[in-house]
């Protein structure tokens, strides 16, 4: 099948149509979830990605609107085209949810990730973690005579490479807050 | 004006003014202060079930019949898990249900009480949406929300579950018009830019095919008026699921009869060979492609859906519309009519002459027995001899479910209910009560096989309480018979635990319950005791002792595609092959 996918005649052509919803090509897309804040609404949306047996590589959610009692669920998925955009209907037809936005197909966003990282260890593997850490422009948020906790923001990438540098230094502990993520421009 | 009551009246001023006349139900501890309501009042009648999954397809069986969503009221614990499986069909089937289960008092909740549930938590995947309400000043707002929520866009089982402490609490009553059902509108117009391009396809297309579901049952009496008017119009053929039997009539000169795994030879020829197949209110479900990447090989598709999650999820359409089917038909006739009304009528007629070759295999014939009755027998008959009645079908599920999709005609929507989705045993008989609580001058028979039929048979108790005249029309062959088709045609005839021992004499189960029994079991007094059990103002048991080997055909094997029909007696020894055997 081409991977073109062009309806003849149509008039709302947007780059995304252009794609074949039915390629095999595994896809990450982060999806942002504006959700009703009541009780179980996290449930039905982990309930619905275990049960119909799509993946969650990355799942983070807060209030982000106090009086209009909304939460934000910002999801980072992998799926054939197909799987994502059934992913999309499933979660839209969710009572309790607002809007649903893929991100990564809408134009992009900045994404976000928090860890906070312990790493224990003494002299020259103290120093070259610090060295580094001062590299990462990651912060001492807490300290030992033989540990740091580091806090690092960026990318998962950014905070997979962190981590990876730091694991032969003495990296013992590890918390990710998951990715946070708003789309580009206006 | 200010209304102050406690819970329990809510619920029922609730159910009053969503116009709900009958609640099918089984009171518990946890409910105790609505049954109480339920008891100083008459608006509201309650139909006492034997067992709560029974009150759930019964209300299934109601709302099929009505268009109504029905109403269920049971107990906590228990009473809420004893009626999961009547939620999940109905929300398989996309039937619109409003539950309503007590709960232990808010203060006990998580202390593992005595018959307390997590309800909401067991019945999340198996609602379209559940509350739990924890505070009375919620609860009228939340019940008319859920009568929203049920009926709104595709329709679905919902629940509420009421702490006993809340329905004892006082507050204000809030009225329908004051629930927020705000964001929850579903989208009902179709785009036009697509449905002009469907009716460009519908101009030009050689071989179309309709291929309708329960989606235009569910849109309303509206949309299967509509789809006559198209049919009668455009003169395409037409061809049903399971659940959309009825929206076109049988007597209709373009019906292809139902398609599918048991669907007729012609309808599912036509799905294969068409090159326009138009899709309105059905789901692409896997009993009706077959092999997926043989389904309909050369056709452009069309898909009219009100769930924006049923396109593209199985199969590819070229032509998606989301909308509601009423909505989405007027539309498309009206575009179709003011560009001039134009099909490709030389296409059409080289279509509908091959389409008539199909027909003439005849897919459906058998040869009556003298012997045994045969079941293809016995609902031809049945047909013969009820269908000028005012008659509503339901059915259990297995081999006789098929052959009664085959061999009954349904010339209007709402007229047959069957478990489709979830193939629920069991199903019919409580159906057929609530259909007859719902239509109680009307004819309503249960075409059950014996297997089935005695998973929900304490019923009985209910019909004869509530005068219930249903008929249990039982095809009787001692077998489960579509485990034991399988098993012969996957599983080298070892007949694994697939046939009916120690069954009841039903002639006298009947009689204990006071109700009239029949056995026949010779072609020959077949009709007389079918016009016997028709002419008995009751509920009958009818014991039609059957052909014990009878395969269900035609039949696609699981793993094949439309064209690799097995018809009749032919050779079906390992017919379903290794990639098949896996699926159901």
């Amino acid at each position: 099948m081409s991977a073109l996918q062009i309806k003849k005649g149509s008039t709302k052509h947007s780059a995304y149509n252009l794609r074949s919803t039915f390629s095999d090509v595994e896809e990450t897309h982060t999806i942002a979830v504006l959700v009703e804040n009541e009780p179980g609404v996290l449930a039905r949306v982990i309930g619905l990605f275990s049960g119909r047996g799509y993946n969650i590589d990355s799942l983070t959610v807060a209030e982000v609107d106090h009086q209009g009692r909304l939460s934000r669920i910002t999801i980072v998925t992998t799926g054939t085209p197909q799987v994502i955009e059934q992913i999309k209907a499933q979660l839209g037809r969710i009572v309790p949810v607002h809007e649903v936005h893929d991100l990564t197909a809408e134009g992009g966003s900045v994404e976000r990730e928090l860890a906070l990282l312990k790493v224990s260890g003494t002299n020259d593997k103290r120093v070259e973690a610090l060295r580094l850490a001062d590299i990462f422009r990651a912060q001492v948020v807490d300290s030992t005579l033989e540990s740091f906790v580091f806090q690092i923001t960026g990318t998962p990438e950014k905070v997979d490479a962190f981590a990876d540098l730091m694991r032969p230094l003495g990296l013992s502990e590890i918390a990710r807050t998951g990715v946070a993520a708003l789309a580009r421009g206006l | 004006m200010t209304r102050q009551m406690t819970g329990a009246r809510m619920v029922i001023q609730a159910l009053r003014d969503q116009g709900v006349d009958t609640v099918f139900g089984y009171p518990g501890g946890a409910v105790l202060p609505i049954y109480d309501e339920l008891f100083q009042q008459n608006d509201i009648q309650h139909i006492l079930v034997r067992h709560e999954q029974a009150a759930v397809h019964a209300a299934e069986g109601y709302a099929r019949s009505t268009g109504k969503p029905g109403v269920v009221l049971v107990t906590s614990g228990p009473g809420a898990t004893n009626a999961v499986t009547g939620l999940t069909d109905a929300l398989m089937d996309s039937i619109p249900l409003v539950v309503l289960t007590g709960q232990v008092p808010t203060f006990m909740i998580g202390s593992d009480a005595f018959q307390e549930a997590d309800t909401v938590g067991i019945t999340r995947p198996c609602t379209k949406h559940n509350w739990l309400v924890k505070d009375t000043a919620k609860l009228s707002a939340t019940i008319h929300q859920a009568f929203h929520v049920a009926m709104a866009g595709r329709p679905g089982p919902v629940l509420v579950d009421i702490p006993k402490d809340v329905q004892f609490a006082s507050a204000e009553y809030q009225p329908k018009q004051k629930a927020p059902t705000g964001h929850y509108q579903p989208q009902v117009k179709g785009d036009m830019e697509m449905i002009t391009t469907l009716v460009e396809a519908i101009e030009n297309a050689e071989r179309p095919v309709l291929y309708t579901g329960g989606g235009v049952i569910n849109s309303g009496p509206g949309a299967s008026k509509l789809l006559r008017e198209l049919v009668e119009a455009t003169g395409f053929p037409i061809t049903s699921t399971l659940m959309g039997l009825g929206a076109y009539p049988a007597s209709g000169k373009h019906w292809l009869g139902m398609l599918g795994m048991h669907g007729l030879y012609e309808a599912n020829l036509a799905m294969h060979g068409c090159d326009l197949m138009i899709n309105i209110g059905a789901r692409f479900d896997d009993r009706i492609t077959g092999r997926l990447d043989a389904f309909s090989p050369k056709s452009r598709k069309a898909h009219i859906d009100i769930d924006p999650s049923s396109i593209n999820k199985v199969i590819r359409v070229d032509i998606p519309i989301i909308g509601d089917i009423a909505h989405v038909l007027e539309d498309v006739l009206k575009v179709w009519k003011a560009r001039g009304s134009k099909v490709n009528r030389e296409g059409l007629q080289k279509w509908w002459a091959r389409i008539t070759e199909w027909q003439k295999v005849d897919c459906l014939k058998f040869k009556p027995n003298d012997g045994a009755i045969r079941p293809q027998y016995a609902l031809s008959r049945l047909e013969a001899l009820t269908k000028d009645r005012d008659r509503y079908i339901t059915t259990e599920v297995g081999q006789h479910q098929m052959w009664a999709a085959q061999y009954l005609g349904f010339e209007d929507p709402n007229r047959w209910m069957t478990s489709g989705g979830l193939g629920t045993m069991g199903y019919g008989f409580p159906a057929s009560i609530g259909a007859q609580v719902a239509h109680p001058d009307a004819l309503v028979i249960n075409v059950a096989g014996e297997a089935s039929w005695l998973m929900n048979m304490q019923e009985m108790g209910t019909a004869m309480q509530f005068n219930l005249p249903v008929k249990q029309f039982i095809l009787n062959n001692e077998r489960l018979g579509m485990v034991r088709q399988w098993q012969e045609l996957l599983h080298g005839q070892r007949y694994s635990q697939s046939w009916s021992q120690s069954l009841p004499d039903f002639v006298k189960l009947a009689e204990a319950f006071g109700a009239k029994g029949i056995l026949c079991s010779d072609p020959a007094d077949l009709d007389d005791a079918i016009m016997e059990m028709l002419n008995h103002d009751g509920p009958v048991i009818f014991d039609c002792l059957v052909e014990k080997h009878e395969n269900c055909f035609p039949m696609i094997p699981s793993g094949e595609p439309h064209n690799k029909m097995l018809l009749g007696e032919a050779k079906t020894k390992d017919a379903i092959g290794s990639k098949g055997a896996v699926m159901v």
